[in-house]
This record gives structure tokens, C-alpha cells and sequence, in this order.
């Protein structure tokens, strides 16, 4: 099926900065697609040139086919929720809501039975005749939503609708922007710096690093195949052990770290004498208390030996932090009761598929 | 003990007294500015209303209550039409300062977006010239050999020189607008700037064109502004006195504020003069109540601080996105 939306290489500079670098990209119809990054990476600015707001200093935006890089925002099938929600002061909340199909020319019976529904989908039915700011937070944002998807646009472009929420508003809008996106059957694509956020809501995940997509996927190829450092450090919890590759091939890299050696999967073969580092996450490593047992495991490379330096208790698990010999740290969860202090010898294991082997 | 000792240990204790109480200590800080206000405004004033209800008798003031100065005021058609011509002037004024303030603000505000503080400090710099320069100006350019006459007369398009321009009630209009057009701006150009730019972009990405929300979005924003630069410019050029004096002609030398000036210095009638004051204070009260309420009635008052409050996070955005 073709792509409903295609970024083009596309660049834009601000001076001698490239904002977005070279950037290329294919969105399905109704996926919901996230641009997820720091501050900087360029994902705003790549929705804003979505959105019509910045007009990119290279490459093209096709929409269904046709190319829209010099359609105004107006005259693009394309409706945007902003950071700070941006609703018109003067308005009601009705008549922001009915804004955009004013301007369409949509008679005004029509208009009113739209407005109404978008008012009863986003759970604001009684608050139609107020002033947007005798409204929450929570409250502006969900009016923002309607006015936009009131619509009906092929895309819905969200501007890190969340930001502006607290922790368990945020956590509910997640769900509820997700079950709308599904229900409706519109193409999101949204900008998040929030990790969890991008990946409890996203179909696919576009992780952006200077201006670039550092890796494009599923939010389960980002936790699970990170493709660089990078990467396997923004999403999520996760050890880091750098080290140096002594050989690669077949999927597999053996890496030196201290003086063990580990072995970790990889989708690139990395040179040998290259740095590189093996990421494990904290849930995939078995604790085991190694008093007086050898360690078979280790030399399996995908065990190590390592002193618990301090034990934090977090509920249903107790976080456990230890140094290896070579002074790199390491986390892991232990089992709440699990015998163990700070001082004791661990054998820390994991499935050898659990380790990725990433460069910088 | 000497006197000089104790004259500071006197000090002292005057001080400690004060600062032992915050009560006397914010009455004292408020005599200078409640004395200041009350000594030169509301004195005054008052002075003039109890002038207005005096009699002149003879060439003499005499303290006895009289209504005579109102009623040959209202009796007479000389008065309400000079107040009335008057404000003919400054509603003309007004429409013309905001025929040039309004578009010249929106450009400043939104299409210069190098040196906009200069390009703001260039409107507003005909502020720190003299009125009086700024009036003279008038006279040089429109004169009979002033400078529009000449060029006319360079360019072959008159033989003699055009003598309407200047001491015409349009000489007025025209200085008038010039010196009051910064005050209409001002207030104008705050408004505009402080609307979130988000604010159209939300326009334009709900499919308005730049024209549909210039005219539902920026302008309905910055009608307090409007409101409050006309406001400036119908008081100020309703009360001006000297651009009349010095460029009306027979049918426009005299504006309110002349006559009052006649009245009080040439006719030597104060109470007359403080009553002509009085009915103009009360109209131009009247206004700025009106004003006042117009501005509350469209009731931005609370969103002007949501609006700033989204600039600010705006503007924080825009630095992150950088």
C-alpha cells in the first residue's frame, strides 16, 4: 500500500544550523507514528514543516500521493494539537471547536451537530458555552483535540500535547488518545521526549538525534534491537558495558570488558578493536548468590561475577546495584527476601540473546 | 552634653519610633505623593468648580453661588459648538491616527523581525521633539513659501502659491495626527505583540487564509488596544490649544481650549472659563469611563495574563527547539 504521508530527504537550516538533516521517512494511513528525541533533535521542527508552519530549506512532503511543500497550512488536509494548546481567547469553547469548519464553509446546522459530537467524544459535553480559560489543564487539552479532529484531517499532528499535564492526567490521556487514533482511524503523528510515552502509544517509533532518525521501528525493536548506544540508553532502563569487540560474525560479538569476556547479539558485525559497548537490560539479569559456587556461566560469556554495592527496595522487587571487578556498575532486580547484602559476591547471568552488542 | 550630641541622639529616637511602627512608617511614605496629588490636581480643580459657580460682578469676582455662568453656557450656541467642533477635530484625528498607527504597529510588531526595538524606538522618537517644534514644522511646510508650496511651484504644477494649506482646519487635523499618532500606537502595538504567534498558526492550520484570521484572531485581540490608543488621541487632540492657535484658519482657530484660554485671559471671565472647563472635564471623564467599560465589557482582562503566560511558554518552546 502506498505511503498517505512521505517525507522526501528533507532538511532544514536555521543559519548554518540543520535543524533536521537529510531526513526521509514513509507514514502509512492510519498508523501513529512518533517522532521521540531530546530537545534539539529536530522532531518539532519536523512536524512543524508537516504542519505547513516552516517551509523546509530541501526535499519534498508528499501527501496521498501529491506533493504539498508549498501548500500553505491552510490548504493542507492536516490538522495540528499544539504544546500550550493555542486555543482562541475570545472564542467559546463551541466556536473554537467549530472554527475550522467555519472557515470550510460548513453550514451551520451541520457545523453545530459536528461540534456537539466532538464535544461528547472528548467528554466535554456539558462545557461547551464556557470560555477556554475557566478550563483546566486537562480540560484545554481535550478542546484542543476536538477543535482538531473535528475535521476529520487524513493526519492529526500532536505537538507534545502532554507536556503541560501531570503525571496521572498524562497517563490517562495516553490511553484515551490511543483508543481515539484507533477508533477513528487517523494517522497521528506525534512528538514526544518521553520514552514511555512514544512507547505505550506508538505503532512505530522514529528516535531522532541531530536532526537525523538515529533508528525507525516498532517501540519493541527500539527496547529490544536497539541499534546503537544511543539508542539502547534514551529508551528505557539499561546497563552499559563498554569495552572493545575481539571478533564479530554471525550475528554474534565477542567483546573484552575488564578482562572478561562477553559475548552479545548484533545486526551489524562490528571491527574488531572497535569500542563498543553490550547493553543488558535490568530485568533480563538472574541474580544468584556465588558464595563458594565456581562460575560456569561466565565463561559462556553472558555471566559476570560482581559485588553488590547497594540494595534498594522498590516494592514488588529490590533494585540491586553492583560493581565488577573493573569498576563499571551494574543494576539488576533481585527477589524481595533473596538473601543478599551489600558486600556479597553475585553471579549476575542472562539469556545470551539479552545482551546487544551496539557502537556509539 | 553637647547640643550636637543631642541633637543626634534626638534623631535617634525619632527614628526608632518610626521604625518600631510600619503603620506610621507607610503614612509617612504616603504624605509626599497623597500632598503631591492633592496640591496640584485635586486643588485645582476644585478651585475651578467652585469658580465655575461664582459671579463676575463689574470686572470683579464676588464669592456669591451662582448657576449663571451654566445657563448662559448652554443658552447660547457658542459654547456646546465650539465643544461640538472640537470634537468633530478630534474624532477626525482619531480616525486618521489609527488609519496610520494600526497597520504601522502590525508591521512592526509581526514583519520586522530584525531591529524591531529600533524600528519601535523610530515611531515613537517624534515623541522627545518639542510640541512646539513639531507645530512650527507645520507652518514651514505648508506656508505660503514653505516647503509643499515650493516644490509645487519647482515642479511646474502651480503658478501661485496655494494659500488653503495653511490656517485651515485640515493644517490642524494634520498636526494634530502627526503629534498624537505615537500615543494611538503604542498602546496598539503592546496588544499585537503580546498575541502568541501559536494563536494564527492555530488559525491557519484550522484552514483560515491570512486575511480570515487577521480579521477573526489578531484583530478582535487587539481591540483593547484600539481602544485605548483612540482613546489617547480623541482627549489629547480635544483639549490641544496650540496647533489651532498657531495653523487654524477663521473657521478653526477656535477649539475648546482656546475659548477657554479667551475667557480667561482676554475676557478676564474666570467663572465663565472654569465652567467651559468644567462641562469638558465631565465629557472628557464621561469618555474614559466609557472607554473603561467598553474595554472591561470585552472582557480580556483575564485572558491578557493567560496570553502573556503562553508567550512566555512559547517562547521557551521556540529556544528549545533551536
Amino acid at each position: 500500500m502506498a505511503p498517505l504521508l512521505e517525507l522526501r530527504r528533507l532538511s532544514k537550516r536555521f543559519g548554518t544550523f540543520a535543524a533536521v538533516d537529510d531526513l526521509s521517512l514513509e507514514i502509512g494511513s492510519g498508523e501513529f507514528l512518533t517522532f521521540l528525541g531530546a530537545s534539539g533533535s529536530g522532531k518539532t521542527t519536523t512536524l512543524r514543516m508537516i504542519a505547513g508552519f516552516e517551509s523546509p530549506t530541501a526535499g519534498e512532503i508528499f501527501m496521498g500521493g501529491g506533493s504539498i511543500t508549498a501548500l500553505p497550512p491552510f490548504k493542507r488536509d492536516i490538522n495540528t494539537v499544539f504544546q500550550h494548546y493555542a486555543l482562541f481567547p475570545h472564542m467559546s469553547v463551541r466556536e473554537n471547536i467549530g472554527y475550522g469548519l467555519r472557515m470550510r464553509g460548513v453550514p451551520a446546522a451541520e457545523r453545530s451537530t459536528r461540534v456537539t459530537h466532538a464535544l461528547h467524544m472528548v467528554q466535554l459535553a456539558e462545557l461547551g458555552d464556557r470560555s477556554p480559560r475557566q478550563l483546566s489543564g486537562g480540560q484545554q487539552q481535550r478542546v484542543a483535540l476536538a477543535r482538531a479532529l473535528v475535521n476529520r484531517p487524513r493526519v492529526l499532528l500532536l505537538d507534545e500535547p502532554l507536556g503541560a499535564l501531570d503525571l496521572k492526567l498524562r497517563k490517562e490521556m495516553q490511553l484515551e488518545l490511543k483508543r481515539l487514533q484507533t477508533q477513528l482511524g487517523i494517522t497521528f503523528v506525534y512528538v514526544t521526549h518521553d520514552q514511555e510515552e512514544a512507547l505505550t502509544m506508538s505503532d512505530r517509533i522514529a528516535l531522532m538525534r541531530q536532526g537525523r532518525i538515529e533508528q525507525l521501528g516498532t517501540p519493541q525493536d527500539l527496547y529490544d534491537r536497539p541499534r546503537s548506544r544511543y539508542v539502547a540508553d534514551f529508551i528505557g532502563d539499561t546497563n552499559l558495558l563498554s569495552g572493545t569487540v575481539v571478533e564479530s560474525g554471525e550475528g554474534r560479538v565477542s567483546l573484552l570488558i575488564g578482562d572478561v569476556r562477553l559475548i552479545g547479539v548484533s545486526d551489524a558485525p562490528l571491527e574488531p578493536g572497535a569500542e563498543a559497548w553490550l547493553s543488558v537490560r535490568p530485568e533480563a539479569i538472574r541474580v544468584a548468590n556465588a558464595a563458594g559456587a565456581g562460575s560456569p556461566h561466565t565463561a559462556d560469556g553472558n555471566g559476570l561475577n560482581a559485588k553488590v554495592s547497594e540494595l534498594v527496595y522498590a516494592g514488588s522487587t529490590v533494585r540491586l546495584h553492583a560493581v565488577l571487578p573493573s569498576g563499571q556498575r551494574l543494576v539488576a532486580y533481585a527477589q524481595v527476601g533473596a538473601s543478599l547484602e551489600p558486600g556479597v559476591e553475585v553471579q549476575l547471568t542472562w539469556p545470551i540473546e539479552r545482551g546487544r552488542c551496539v557502537a556509539e | 552634653m553637647s547640643r550636637s550630641e543631642g541633637g543626634r541622639a534626638l534623631r535617634h529616637t525619632v527614628l526608632d519610633v518610626i521604625r518600631a511602627r510600619p503603620a506610621l512608617r507607610t503614612a509617612l511614605a504616603a504624605v509626599v505623593p497623597v500632598g503631591f496629588v492633592t496640591v496640584l490636581l485635586f486643588l485645582p480643580y476644585l478651585l475651578l468648580l467652585v469658580h465655575s459657580f461664582w459671579r463676575l460682578e463689574g470686572g470683579a469676582i464676588t464669592h456669591h453661588f451662582t448657576l449663571e455662568n451654566y445657563r448662559r453656557l448652554f443658552g447660547t450656541t457658542l459654547y456646546p459648538s465650539t465643544i461640538w467642533f472640537s470634537a468633530g477635530i478630534a474624532i477626525r484625528v482619531t480616525l486618521l491616527s489609527l488609519a496610520l498607527a494600526y497597520p504601522l504597529a502590525y508591521v512592526v510588531a509581526f514583519k520586522v523581525k530584525r531591529h524591531r526595538k529600533l524600528m519601535y524606538m523610530a515611531v515613537i522618537i517624534p515623541l522627545w521633539v518639542s510640541y512646539l517644534v513639531r507645530a512650527y514644522a507645520w507652518k514651514i511646510i505648508l506656508g505660503q513659501s514653505g516647503i509643499l508650496n515650493g516644490l509645487l511651484e519647482a515642479a511646474g504644477l502651480i503658478d501661485q502659491p496655494l494659500t488653503f494649506l495653511l490656517y485651515s482646519r485640515w493644517a490642524v487635523i494634520l498636526a494634530l495626527t502627526h503629534i498624537y499618532t505615537p500615543f494611538t500606537l503604542m498602546p496598539i502595538y503592546a496588544v499585537l505583540e503580546a498575541i502568541p504567534p501559536e494563536l494564527k498558526e492555530a488559525s491557519h492550520d484550522l484552514y483560515a487564509s491570512r486575511w480570515q484570521t487577521f480579521l477573526r484572531i489578531t484583530l478582535p485581540l487587539s481591540l483593547p488596544g484600539v481602544l485605548a490608543g483612540s482613546t489617547f488621541a480623541f482627549v489629547l487632540s480635544m483639549g490641544d490649544f496650540l496647533a489651532p492657535q498657531l495653523l487654524g484658519g477663521n473657521d478653526s482657530a477656535l477649539m475648546v481650549s482656546n475659548l477657554v484660554w479667551s475667557l480667561f485671559g482676554v475676557a478676564y471671565n474666570w467663572p465663565l472659563g472654569a465652567a467651559v472647563s468644567v462641562v469638558v472635564l465631565l465629557l472628557t471623564l464621561g469618555l474614559l469611563w466609557l472607554a473603561n467599560k467598553v474595554e472591561t465589557a470585552m472582557s480580556y482582562a483575564g485572558e491578557r495574563a493567560d496570553l502573556a503566560g503562553q508567550r512566555v511558554s512559547v517562547a521557551e518552546a521556540a529556544r528549545g527547539r533551536r
